[in-house]
């Protein structure tokens, strides 16, 4: 189980910056909704509201209908900025979150290996962060989110650093993935295509004060088209509906000033 | 740090010429009789007096077994002071309600001399080893104890909530997230404790009776002897220096180590 409820959330921060306003948004149990919206418009701060790691000013931020209070594994979270532990090797990254579950130790090998080859790290599993690549310590950052198995799995913009390449790998594994075990995703983007492709609904959000503008369902459109018979993520995007979605959300940011990464 | 670091050879003749010009000073002035004798002995009958107490004993013990008893004592003040020191720094840096009891006593008592101490050290834990040990740690304690404090404040607030969003008890946290992350912050607080703590020593036995350098300088100005009291001085410096020197050597090393690990 892991529903997500905003209710009437309001942030302020110091006394004066209206950061987020009037925020409602419902995400199922096991839905993958992404956010998109200008820089510096909240999506980080929604995100912060659902790990724990932020109070609303005003409204209710809750999961499977219980008002969050503090961070926990049942929600884990992929930071915008990975949030590696520099002194642990790949391994004990990742191993930290199942220690702390108290399980066994063939178990979590188990889970670290299962976690190390999903995301193509297996060579890398002793080695520091600061001894990877950008792309590949988010990539660890991902794993580590991952093998905790969580109710609910908040990503921050998660293939921001990764290459173009990777980046398409990377969505069409988690497409892969969470077709499989599907779980209850928010997931922070900039890029429209990457929300399209990968959520059942986008949420568009207004420059700051940040507003939810609009909630598109592309799950029905993808149902109804078919996309999942393609395997390729660019033959998805050439789908006239996949175009036509597409390029109504980038019309509704245009309408937003200061979107620059578009 | 500066414009251009000077080469080996010009630290070490720069350095050589201020030792010079220094003796070259202090002969002169002793010698052409400017200050009397009994104010100031003359750098060829201290180094004379050196070398005597090298072997010959001194207020029952020659100079190297005097600086063997002081080492003891330093050693047990200053490890002692790391013992407390580091571990109570780093709760404090955690627990926000021990932080606030115990930084306002802290701050009130860190500002008293450790030689303000020496009645207090003799009564509560005599002239033996407890009065001077306590006195030593009185020097070594407060940079031991900020520096731990500070490492463990001043950690990337992102690891913390990874750590928390992982699921982190406390204890853990405090020994795999705040510790790895402070420690250069200690080993530079270490490093200062271990200069403070040599520098208390003479005070720290003013109230023994048995050995020590301190000791030793105390009976010679008893019988105003001030070449062995200019050795002592020595002496302390010295060794004071040698301590410096290994200790930044280890320092290094350690930063070497965490450079490639970390
Ligand atoms: N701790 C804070 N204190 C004060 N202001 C803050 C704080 N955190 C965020 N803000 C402000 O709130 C607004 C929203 O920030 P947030 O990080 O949520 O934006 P974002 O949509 O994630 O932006 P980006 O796309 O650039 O990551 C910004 O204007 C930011 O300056
Ligand atoms: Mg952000």
């Amino acid at each position: 189980m892991g529903s997500i409820s905003f209710q009437s959330v309001d942030k302020v921060f110091g006394g004066s910056v209206k950061a987020l306003d009037d925020i409602n948004l419902e995400i199922a149990d096991k839905e993958f909704v992404a956010i998109v919206g200008p820089s510096g418009c909240g999506k980080t701060t929604c995100l912060r509201m659902v790990a724990g790691f932020e109070a609303a000013s005003s409204g209710t931020v809750s999961v499977n209908g219980r008002p969050v209070t503090s961070p926990g594994p049942d929600r884990a979270v992929v930071f915008q900025q990975f949030a590696l532990f520099p002194w642990k090797t790949v391994r004990e990254n990742i191993d930290l979150g199942l220690r702390n579950k108290n399980l066994a130790i063939g178990e979590r090998s188990e889970l670290i290996a299962g976690a190390l080859k999903l995301m193509n790290l297996e060579s890398h599993a002793d080695a520091f962060p600061h001894q990877l690549s950008g792309g590949m310590q988010q990539r660890v950052a991902i794993a580590r989110a991952y093998v905790l198995d969580p109710e609910v799995l908040l990503m921050d913009e998660p293939f921001g650093a990764l290459d173009a390449q990777t980046r398409v790998v990377m969505q069409e594994e988690l497409v892969r993935i969470s077709r499989r075990n599907p779980r209850t995703v928010l997931f922070i983007t900039h890029a429209v295509e990457e929300a399209v492709y990968l959520a059942d609904r986008v949420a568009i959000m207004t420059r700051r004060p940040g507003r939810i503008k609009e909630v598109l369902d592309i799950k029905a459109v993808r149902e109804r088209e078919a996309w999942d018979k393609y395997p390729k993520i660019e033959d998805v995007m050439d789908l006239e509906s996949f175009v036509h979605l597409r390029t109504h959300i980038w019309k509704s940011l245009r309408e937003e000033k200061g979107f620059k990464d578009v | 740090m500066n414009d251009r670091p000077l080469s080996f050879a010009e630290t070490f003749f720069l350095g050589l010429a201020g030792l010079v010009g220094f003796i070259g000073l202090w002969t002169f002035l002793s010698v052409s009789g400017i200050v009397p004798r009994q104010f100031l002995p003359n750098p060829l009958d201290v180094a004379t007096r050196f070398i005597q107490l090298l072997s010959a004993p001194f207020a029952g013990a020659t100079l190297p077994m005097h600086l063997a008893s002081s080492f003891e004592r330093y050693a047990y003040g200053v490890l002692l002071a790391a013992f407390v020191g580091v571990p109570l720094g780093l709760l404090m840096g955690w627990f926000r309600l021990l932080d606030d009891i115990v930084t306002p006593i802290f701050d009130g008592l860190r500002f008293i001399a450790p030689i303000a101490w020496v009645p207090f050290a003799a009564l509560w834990f005599g002239t033996g080893i407890g009065g001077p040990v306590m006195i030593i740690f009185a020097g070594a304690f407060p940079p031991c104890l900020i520096n731990a404090y500070r490492g463990a404040r001043f950690v990337e607030p992102r690891l913390i909530e990874a750590g928390r969003m992982l699921g982190t008890p406390n204890s853990r946290m405090i020994l795999e997230v705040l510790l790895p992350a402070a420690v250069p912050s200690i080993i530079a607080g270490l490093r200062v404790s271990a200069g403070l703590g040599w520098q208390s020593l003479v005070g720290a036995e003013l109230i023994v009776a048995a050995a020590g350098v301190g000791f030793m300088m105390v009976q010679a100005q008893g019988s105003v002897q001030t070449q062995t009291v200019m050795v002592g001085m020595i002496a302390i410096g010295l060794v004071g220096m040698l301590i410096d020197v290994l200790l930044r050597q280890g320092e290094a090393w350690l930063r070497r180590r965490r450079g490639l690990e970390a």
